[in-house]
């Protein structure tokens, strides 16, 4: 049973340059207590993505297509009735912990109003629960920690309050964006684990916003590669990463520096060698180019994708958008890597 | 708490006071003419016993520092131009009059100010938004001396509903047309500062936190948007209070309220030496007390710069 259902999701911004179309043609589906990972470069519509689901995009953006999730089309609700499912049944973590706190007041006064809102708790019920939560996230000293305020916490522990915050109300659906990107990899590591043990839980469903392939790797169910606002792989997390079908999506996993590797291999870090990119930037959302978004940076490009490849099944529960054959791509991990 | 008022008043306040009334005291002095100069055919002898009196008769040194020690005991010393009357009598009548005239002034101005710029940053854009920013414009540039006459005219000779001038104790009517003009420059002010500020926070990832918790708007204005959008305006309030109670120079003089306002101008004009200092040592005061009671508010504000 699917808990998410995303179809055709775009959207678009109204600048004073013109129109931007951060993401085009979205569409995937969520099972309850699945996870998927959505990765992509920055700006590649991975946050606003995030944000459309949330109904919380930029006065200048529309969200168009259908996000059905418990049989209700979310883009057309009204302020109000968002307003029950938000923080209640979907909830959301952020990028940095520094600023999605509220400066001004104290933890505990932003977790317990959570709960007197959604669950009509009093104010003594929502702070036990609120310091429940705190010890679900390893809070230690909960009970005192409440009456600080976020700059009385660290980067590591604002993240298990952003984090408990999402969970008071033990929500079906959970939106990590970026959520281990400002902080240190030590603490990166537990709070991903953190996740995944809230994930088993609580049985929660989560949608990880990242940029890092191995955080998806260890957390995702399924990924969705993006790259301008389109989607250029989908499938099981297994598959895309051991046996990548796109070259984004490949150039991608190439890049991701390896220190387990022989020195002689394509991809291992030698002293004094160079970290292998992708060459070239993201297409400029506001002129992207006709045919495939991915064209000017692609290594297996050919004339076929000056028209729009369409994201199509090519085996068992994957997709993809490229018009090459996969066994066309050129294989960068191969010993001595054909980099052309 | 008690230590960083103490620190205020000692290290801050009264070195600033003492420069302050240096300046003052010098530079009135330097001014051409002199307190008794349009009292003619005074015969020399009644000069000098008036002079002996206001302790002119002495060297510029020793008056000043007769002046201080007269000070330290908050005597301001008697008036050159009210003969009869010294400084603290003068100032003591006219405190409550300015006082009263600016806290009704200083509170409506808070009120509508907060209100309109909240809403017009509510609506970012729109007509209210535009509204708001044009009569906050025309506010600010309107000068007080074309505003009061034309409230005047209007409703003191044309429409015969409010008096044109006089205080009569301060009764309801007589107050209406002068707060009005005292009011709009710092209505108009603390609207577009609020505004801004407003704005800014609103665009705050706090905030967009505060919606995906499903909050409701009116909550999220109240309780989490209103505090960090008023610090900008908090610290224009202490210069505010103050210039709104003692800066009222216009209005005491165009409505003929006797308050400090009207002490000052007649002061200056007089060169009644001991009142101008007087006043300049009341208005330092305030000033002063004012800003650190805006730094403790601060503190209220904010909790990351709470004094400890």
């Amino acid at each position: 049973m699917n808990l998410l259902a995303v179809s055709k999701l775009n959207v678009r911004f109204q600048t004073p340059e013109g129109e931007v179309a951060a993401v085009s043609d979205l569409s995937f589906t969520l099972a309850s207590g699945a996870s998927i990972g959505i990765v992509g470069e920055s700006g590649s519509g991975k946050t606003q993505t995030a944000y459309a689901l949330m109904g919380l995009l930029a006065k200048n953006g529309r969200a168009s297509g259908e996000v059905i999730y418990d049989s209700v089309n979310l883009l057309t609700l009204s302020e109000a009735e968002l307003n029950r499912r938000r923080g209640a049944e979907i909830a959301m973590i952020y990028q940095d912990p520094m600023t999605s706190l509220n400066p001004y007041l104290t933890v505990g006064d932003q977790l317990t109003e959570v709960l007197q809102f959604h669950k009509a708790m009093d104010k003594r019920a929502a702070f036990a629960e609120s310091v429940r939560m705190l010890d679900a996230v390893r809070i230690a000293d909960a009970t005192k920690r409440m009456s600080l305020y976020p700059h009385e916490f660290s980067g590591g522990m604002r993240q298990r309050v952003v984090i408990a915050m999402a969970l008071l109300c033990r929500p079906k659906l959970l939106i990590a964006d970026e959520p281990t990107t400002a902080l240190d990899v030590t603490v990166q590591a537990q709070i991903l684990a953190l996740l995944q043990d809230l994930r088993r839980e609580f049985s929660t469903s989560i949608i990880l916003i990242t940029h890092d392939l191995g955080v998806v790797a260890g957390v995702c169910d399924s990924v969705l590669v993006m790259y301008a606002g389109r989607v250029m792989e989908y499938g099981d997390a297994q598959n895309v990463f051991h046996d990548a079908a796109h070259p984004y999506t490949r150039g991608l996993l190439h890049a991701v520096p390896r220190l387990d590797r022989a020195h002689a291999d394509a991809g291992a870090i030698a002293v004094g060698s160079r970290l292998n990119t992708i060459p070239g930037n993201p297409p400029n959302l506001l002129a992207l180019p006709s045919g495939c978004p991915f064209v000017p940076r692609c290594i297996d490009r050919s004339s076929a994708c000056l028209t729009t490849p369409k994201l199509e099944d090519f085996a068992q529960g994957r997709q993809r958008a490229c018009h090459r054959l996969v066994n066309e791509l050129t294989d960068l991990d191969a010993p001595h890597g054909t980099t052309k | 708490m008690l230590r960083f008022i103490l620190r205020r008043i000692f290290l801050e306040a009264i070195p600033t006071l003492l420069v302050l009334v240096t300046v003052t005291f010098f530079l009135i002095r330097l001014a051409p003419g002199g307190p008794f100069s349009s009292e003619m055919n005074v015969p020399p002898e009644v000069k000098a016993a008036i002079e002996a009196k206001y302790r002119m008769d002495q060297s510029l040194s020793m008056q000043y520092l007769s002046y201080l020690a007269d000070l330290a005991q908050g005597d301001l010393g008697p008036s050159f131009k009210y003969k009869d009357f010294t400084v603290n009598e003068l100032v003591n009548k006219a405190v409550p009059v300015s006082f009263k005239l600016g806290i009704v002034a200083f509170i409506i101005a808070l009120i509508f100010g907060v209100g309109a710029g909240v809403a017009a940053a509510l609506k970012q854009n729109s007509w209210i938004d535009y509204s708001v920013m044009g009569v906050a414009m025309v506010g600010v540039v309107l000068p007080n001396f074309v505003l009061a006459p034309m409230l005047a005219l209007v409703f003191a000779v044309w429409l015969k509903v409010l008096p044109a001038g006089g205080w009569e104790g301060g009764q309801f009517t007589f107050m209406i047309l002068p707060v009005a003009v005292l009011c709009k420059h710092y209505i108009s002010v603390i609207a577009r500062i609020t505004r801004g500020s407003m704005i800014e926070v609103l665009g705050s990832p706090f905030i967009r936190t505060a919606r995906a918790k499903g909050l409701p708007m009116h909550y999220i204005l109240r309780r989490h948007a209103l505090k960090p959008a008023l610090l900008p305006v908090v610290s224009y309030l202490g210069p505010a209070f103050v210039g709104i109670i003692t800066g009222s120079v216009v209005v005491e003089t165009f409505f003929g309220i006797p308050g400090i306002g009207q002490l000052f101008i007649n002061g200056a004009l007089n060169r009644d030496y001991s009142m101008v200092l007087g006043l300049t040592i009341l208005i330092g005061t305030l000033m002063i007390t004012f800003n650190a009671i805006v730094d403790i508010l601060y503190g209220f504000i904010d909790p990351r710069i709470r004094i400890k």
